[in-house]
C-alpha cells in the first residue's frame, strides 16, 4: 500500500488523482499504523514551515515519519514536505524541521535579476526546467527538457552531493535530492503533467539500492 | 528560468462551457471536462473556469465539475466567479483546484483576500480583476477603473491601487481582464497589463483580447505579462495551444515545448 501522509498541510486530492492516474492508487492517511505498515510513503504539503511542524507533532507523526525513513521503504518528499526533510527554515522567524537531510531552508532574496528579466517576483511559480544531475531510475522515461510546476519563496541548501536535480530561478538550485531510500523535490509531480506523472510512476516502482 | 503561462479561459454556465463577447452572447462550446482534457493534451500550462451561473442550484454542478476535472487533468487550474465567502472557496479548492479566483467578492470584502491567504496560503488565491477605460481623473488617477458584475457595476476603484491593496492583504497572482478589449479578438489591452505587472511584485496573467499569436508575444514581452489568457482564438479551433507555443518559442518567447 502507498500511503500519502495527511497533516493538515494543503489539500491532497491531486497528489492522489495523479498517483491513482499512473496506475498507482494510494490511501490518503494521517494514522500512524498507516505509515507503519505502508509499503511506501508520499509526503507532500504546502503553506508555512511553522504550521506543519505543528501539525506533525499535534498528529504524533513525526516519530512514525523517522521510523518509516530508517526502516528503508521509499519515501518521497514533495514541496513543503520537501524542505521539512531539512533541518533548519529561515520561514516564520526560524523553524527546527525534521532534520533527515542535513541543509536549510532559506528564502529567495527580492530584486534578483535573470538574462533580460528582472527583478523576478518571488514566489517562483510556474514552469522551470529541471536539470537531473545524476542518473537514476526515477528520471527514466523523461524527455530531456522537462519542466516541473513550482510554487515556492524558499528553498533547502543541502550537502551538495545529496543533490539530484536542480533549477533556476536568479540562481540555481536545489530541485531535488537522493539519499538512500529517501528522495524530495521542490516542485509538485502531480501538476506537472506528463513527465510529473512518469515520475510518480517511477517512485511507484522504485526499490531503493 | 521560468516559462510564460499560456491558460485557456472556460467560462461555465449550469455545467456547460460557454464563450460571450463583452460577457454578452454567450453560445455553448462543450463540456468542461471535455475541454478541460483537450486543452491538457494541447499543453495548456494551467486552466482557469468561471463560474457563471447565477444560481444555487449552478453552484454544486460546478463543484462537481471541478471534481471531475481534478481526476482528469494534472495541470493547475483555478476557479472563480460568485465566491464570496470563505466556505465557498474551501469547497472549490477541496474539489481539486489549485487556486481560487475572487473578484466581486473581494470588491465587497477585501478582508476575504486577507481570510483565504492566511487559511490556504496566498499561492491559492487569485485576484481577478476586470478593468475599464474611463480616462484619469482625480478619483482614477490611472485612467482604468475597477468594474464588476460583467462590466455593468463601476465600483470607484483605481485599477492600480486596487492591484497593490490586493497584493498587500494576500492576494498571491491578478488576472487582469481589459473589458474594452475581452472577446474583441483585436489584442490584450498593453498599457494596463504592463501598468499592473510592472507595478506589483506577484505574477500577473492578462486576459481579453486575444486573436493572433502576436497578440500573446506583445502582451508577454512588451507588457511584461508572466501569463496569457485565451479563450475564443482556442475555442473555436482557430488555432492550437501547440502552435501558439510554437510561434512564441520561433520569436524567442520562453515557453513550455514539451509535455
Amino acid at each position: 500500500m502507498i500511503v500519502i501522509v495527511d497533516y493538515e498541510a494543503g489539500n491532497l486530492t491531486s497528489v492522489a488523482a495523479a498517483t491513482a492516474a499512473a496506475g498507482f492508487p494510494a490511501r490518503i492517511s494521517s494514522d500512524p499504523a498507516d505509515i507503519a505498515t505502508a509499503e511506501r510513503l508520499i509526503f507532500p504539503g504546502v503553506g508555512a514551515a511553522a504550521s506543519a511542524m505543528h501539525h506533525l507533532r499535534r498528529l504524533g507523526l513525526v516519530e512514525p515519519l523517522r521510523a518509516a525513513v530508517a526502516s528503508g521503504k521509499p519515501f518521497l518528499g514533495i514541496c513543503l514536505g520537501f524542505q521539512i526533510l531539512f533541518e533548519h527554515s529561515d520561514e516564520d522567524g526560524g523553524v527546527d524541521l525534521l532534520g533527515l537531510f542535513r541543509g536549510r531552508v532559506v528564502r529567495f532574496p527580492d530584486g534578483m535579476t535573470e538574462a533580460g528579466q528582472g527583478p523576478l517576483k518571488v514566489p517562483h511559480m510556474g514552469w522551470s526546467r529541471v536539470e537531473f544531475t545524476r542518473s537514476m531510475p526515477l528520471r527514466d522515461g523523461l524527455p530531456a527538457d522537462s519542466e516541473f510546476y513550482f510554487v515556492h519563496s524558499y528553498y533547502p541548501e543541502p550537502e551538495p552531493s545529496a543533490v539530484c536535480a536542480t533549477a533556476v530561478y536568479g540562481r540555481r538550485f536545489a530541485a531535488g535530492v537522493a539519499c538512500g531510500n529517501v528522495i524530495g523535490f521542490q516542485f509538485h509531480p502531480e501538476k506537472s503533467g506528463r513527465p510529473g506523472l512518469q515520475l510518480l510512476r517511477n517512485f511507484c516502482t522504485w526499490t531503493p539500492a | 528560468m521560468l516559462s510564460k503561462r499560456i491558460i485557456p479561459c472556460l467560462d461555465v454556465r449550469d455545467g456547460r462551457t460557454t464563450k460571450g463577447v463583452r460577457f454578452k452572447d454567450n453560445v455553448d462550446i462543450g463540456d468542461p471536462v471535455e475541454m478541460a482534457r483537450y486543452y491538457y493534451d494541447q499543453g495548456a500550462d494551467e486552466l482557469v473556469f468561471y463560474d457563471i451561473t447565477a444560481s444555487a442550484e449552478g453552484r454544486g454542478i460546478m463543484i462537481e465539475v471541478v471534481r471531475q476535472v481534478a481526476r482528469c487533468i494534472f495541470i493547475p487550474f483555478s476557479v472563480g466567479g460568485g465566491l464570496n465567502s470563505l466556505e465557498a472557496m474551501r469547497a472549490v479548492l477541496l474539489a481539486g483546484a489549485e487556486k481560487v479566483s475572487l473578484n466581486s467578492g473581494a470588491v465587497a470584502n477585501p478582508d476575504l483576500l486577507r481570510q483565504g491567504a492566511a487559511a490556504f496560503g496566498r499561492q491559492c488565491v487569485v485576484l481577478g480583476m476586470d478593468v475599464l477605460r474611463v480616462g484619469a481623473s482625480a478619483a482614477i488617477p490611472s485612467g482604468y477603473e475597477v468594474v464588476t458584475h460583467g462590466g455593468r457595476r463601476r465600483t470607484g476603484l483605481d485599477a492600480l491601487r486596487w492591484a497593490r491593496q490586493a497584493e498587500a492583504l494576500g492576494a498571491g497572482e491578478i488576472c487582469l481582464n481589459s473589458i474594452d478589449a475581452d472577446g474583441t479578438c483585436e489584442g490584450y489591452e498593453l498599457t494596463l497589463t504592463r501598468l499592473i505587472a510592472t507595478g506589483v511584485g506577484i505574477p500577473v496573467i492578462a486576459s481579453g483580447g486575444a486573436g493572433r499569436p502576436e497578440h500573446l508575444a506583445e502582451v508577454l514581452t512588451t507588457a511584461a505579462a508572466d501569463a496569457a489568457l485565451v479563450a475564443s482564438m482556442t475555442h473555436f479551433g482557430g488555432v492550437t495551444i501547440g502552435q501558439l507555443k510554437g510561434y512564441l518559442h520561433e520569436r524567442g518567447v520562453k515557453v513550455r515545448m514539451t509535455w
